[in-house]
């Protein structure tokens, strides 16, 4: 005796599911909009996630790229009874530390020693108040600057301590209003005169710093006649690559370490910030923002299934006789279930096609019309493939095992 | 070919007990036209599900073909249905909004034949049960009573089955209809050689089979074989 099949064929399946949902096209339609509202509705949730995610990293990013900060630390005295002063207000680092760094840690790019303080700036009747970095002529490939116009602080620049300035955008419109041209003009900076020779292009600002409302002069001039000594705030470190990050951040701890003469690492007068770690930090946080909108619009996605489940009740309910039918000519409990639980998830896979399309959709337009960045990935459309099939055999599960179960007998008799 | 054996059936249990059947043996052979007659409440219908495998006695023996049935699975029994049984019920025979041809070549979809091979037997099934090529493609809700209770018999004969089981075929149609599709029963059983089991509780309807068992309150009270009367039936 040949083996026996216990299941129809995938296509009578097919054939049947679509005669059942086209008997009944508006409940189908209805039950089915409940899945196209959730599915697009996670869709469009998860691309303006994602989409924040991508434009704070690529804020971040533009910055400039593996990027390591060393800034002073809070240094305590000897004895541990000593008050720390706050962090950055201590003057332990030096240009020298820098000059060390570039020579004898490997798999650095550049490093770009700078000092920065707060000053008031005065032109021809306006004045503004912002940060004056005194950078040397790598500080541009470093932190991601560029030039709109005229050109950078040169090493020139840095060697002969000449007084010019480079200017953000926001600085020349406040001091010189949106048209004028800032370049070969003077301003003057804690009562000092300085000339511009370049202005840079507008970034945006980004995070706690704003690059475009900023004044460049050379760390030499800065050092000379604002901040005064050898002392720098922030040494910036350009790692070669991304995986030489670590490799970088630790050495420069060591060398750091013993530069200064600290043994406990705990006690250093300094700290390093990876710019990675940043990242990751707010990537933490924007996926935490993005599955918190995912699991507001996965609320919808399980009302949805069950509008699933409600319909194919009521379906199982008004074709019992059809059932005792089916079973009396041979349908097995397997045939019977397969038929349902296809009509199930067939209403949830069409429901999450035109639902990913939807979302997709708005998502875009949303970005068209310049609202928000977003961003639609192939996993989020994938994802929600697997949970509409997912939703159509969890919630079309018990109908069909209802059906699968109804005694011929009595499905026949069925008023 | 159908050899049951002191069959009951007992609805229940303990006080509430009812027994359908109580002790019911009987022999089919192959080719034969039964009629299974008796009241409402005699056990026609419970004897019916026995022999039509959709359940199983409280005890004794049902042999379909030699095999012991009367102590199968849900799923076992669905297969022997699959197999071996065309049904022809009172109400509720063909499903809505399918057509004919679909109608017939249901019990083949469950058997998995292939589809040239379905379209072919159950256009056969069709021609044997006395509709025309017209209206295979019609669908089901567009028949008259009489049409969808043939397309019902080509329905249950496209498995090529052992037995055809019929539950008060006639029951919605009237006289001249009713005389119709019994007429295609009896061309079957003497054309064809089906075995066929008609249930009904009309003596004019039994009429037509050749062999008459008569069921009262779960026991066979007469089993005669007509053979004289069938012949004086079919001349007039």
């Amino acid at each position: 005796m040949p083996e026996k099949r216990y299941i129809m064929n995938l296509s009578d399946i097919f054939q049947e599911t679509y005669t059942a949902l086209s008997a009944n096209k508006v409940r189908s339609g209805l039950t089915m909009l409940g899945i196209v509202i959730g599915i697009s509705s996670v869709i469009a949730m998860v691309s303006i996630g994602q989409g924040a995610q991508s434009s704070i990293q690529s804020s971040i990013q533009s910055l400039g790229s593996n990027l390591l900060q060393v800034t002073p630390g809070a240094q305590r005295s000897a004895g541990g009874f000593g008050v720390s002063s706050g962090r950055g207000a201590a003057r332990t680092l030096t240009l020298d530390d820098a000059d060390a760094i570039a020579k004898e840690v490997s798999g650095i790019f550049a490093v770009a020693p700078e000092v920065s303080g707060r000053y008031q700036i005065t032109a021809k009747g306006t004045n503004t108040n912002t940060s004056v970095i005194g950078v040397t002529s790598v500080y541009p490939t470093v932190r991601n600057v560029q030039i709109a116009e005229g050109s950078f602080i040169s090493d020139q620049n840095n060697a002969s301590g000449a007084k010019v300035a480079v200017i953000g955008p926001t600085v020349q419109s406040d001091l010189f209003g949106e048209e004028a041209s800032a370049v070969g003009q003077s301003i003057r900076i804690n009562k000092l005169e300085f000339k511009v020779i370049g202005v840079t292009i507008a970034k945006g600002g980004s995070g706690f710093t704003n690059q475009d409302d900023t004044v460049y002069i050379s760390l030499t001039s800065a050092q000379r006649y604002l901040a005064g000594g050898k002392y720098v705030t922030t040494i910036s470190i350009q790692a070669e690559s991304a995986e030489a990050m670590a490799q970088v951040q630790s050495d420069s701890t060591d060398l750091l370490l013993s530069r200064h003469h600290i043994s406990d690492s705990t006690q250093s007068d300094f700290s390093i910030l990876n710019q990675n770690d940043l990242i990751s930090t707010v990537s933490s946080v924007t996926q935490t923002f993005t599955l918190l909108l995912a699991a507001i619009a996965g609320i919808s996605l399980i009302v949805g299934g069950i509008g699933i489940m409600n319909m194919m009740l009521t379906t199982v309910t008004e074709r019992t006789r059809e059932i005792g039918l089916r079973k009396a000519i041979g349908a097995t409990k397997k045939d019977i279930s397969m038929q349902f639980l296809a009509e199930a998830v067939a209403l949830t896979i069409i429901g999450g096609l035109i639902g990913t399309a939807l979302g997709a959709t708005g998502a875009y337009t949303l970005t068209a019309l310049g609202v928000l960045q977003t961003s639609v990935s192939l996993t989020s459309i994938l994802l929600a493939f697997g949970v509409s099939a997912v939703i159509g055999i969890v919630f079309g599960y018990y109908p069909a095992r209802r059906a699968a179960s109804l005694n011929p007998i009595e499905a026949l008799r069925y008023e | 070919m159908i050899e049951v054996k002191n069959i009951t059936k007992v609805y229940g249990s303990d006080e509430n007990a009812f027994q359908a059947l109580g002790g019911v043996s009987f022999t089919i052979h192959e080719g034969e036209f039964v009629a299974i007659m008796g009241p409402s409440g005699s056990g026609k219908s419970t004897l019916m599900h026995i022999l039509g495998c959709l359940d199983t006695p409280t005890s004794g023996t049902y042999c379909l073909d030699g095999k012991d049935v009367s102590t199968l699975s849900d799923d076992e029994l669905a297969l022997i249905r699959k197999e071996k049984i065309g049904f022809v019920f009172q109400a509720f025979n063909l499903l809505p909004r399918t057509t004919v041809l679909r109608n017939v070549m249901l019990p083949l979809v469950y058997a998995t034949v292939d589809a040239d091979e379905r379209t072919k037997r159950a256009s056969q099934a069709l021609l044997a049960a006395g509709l025309q090529e017209t209206h295979f493609l019609h669908k089901s809700n567009e028949l008259s009573g009489g049409q969808i209770q043939r397309v019902a018999i080509a329905r249950a004969l496209v498995n090529e089955p052992s037995l055809i089981l019929a539950d008060e075929p006639t029951g919605n149609l009237d006289t001249k209809t009713g005389e119709i599709v019994l007429g295609t029963f009896q061309k079957l059983n003497e054309e064809h050689g089906r075995t066929i089991i008609l249930i009904t509780h009309e003596q004019e309807v039994a009429a037509h089979a050749k062999r008459i068992i008569q069921l009262r309150d779960g026991v066979i009270v007469a089993d005669s074989t007509m053979h004289a009367r069938k012949k004086i039936h079919h001349e007039s």
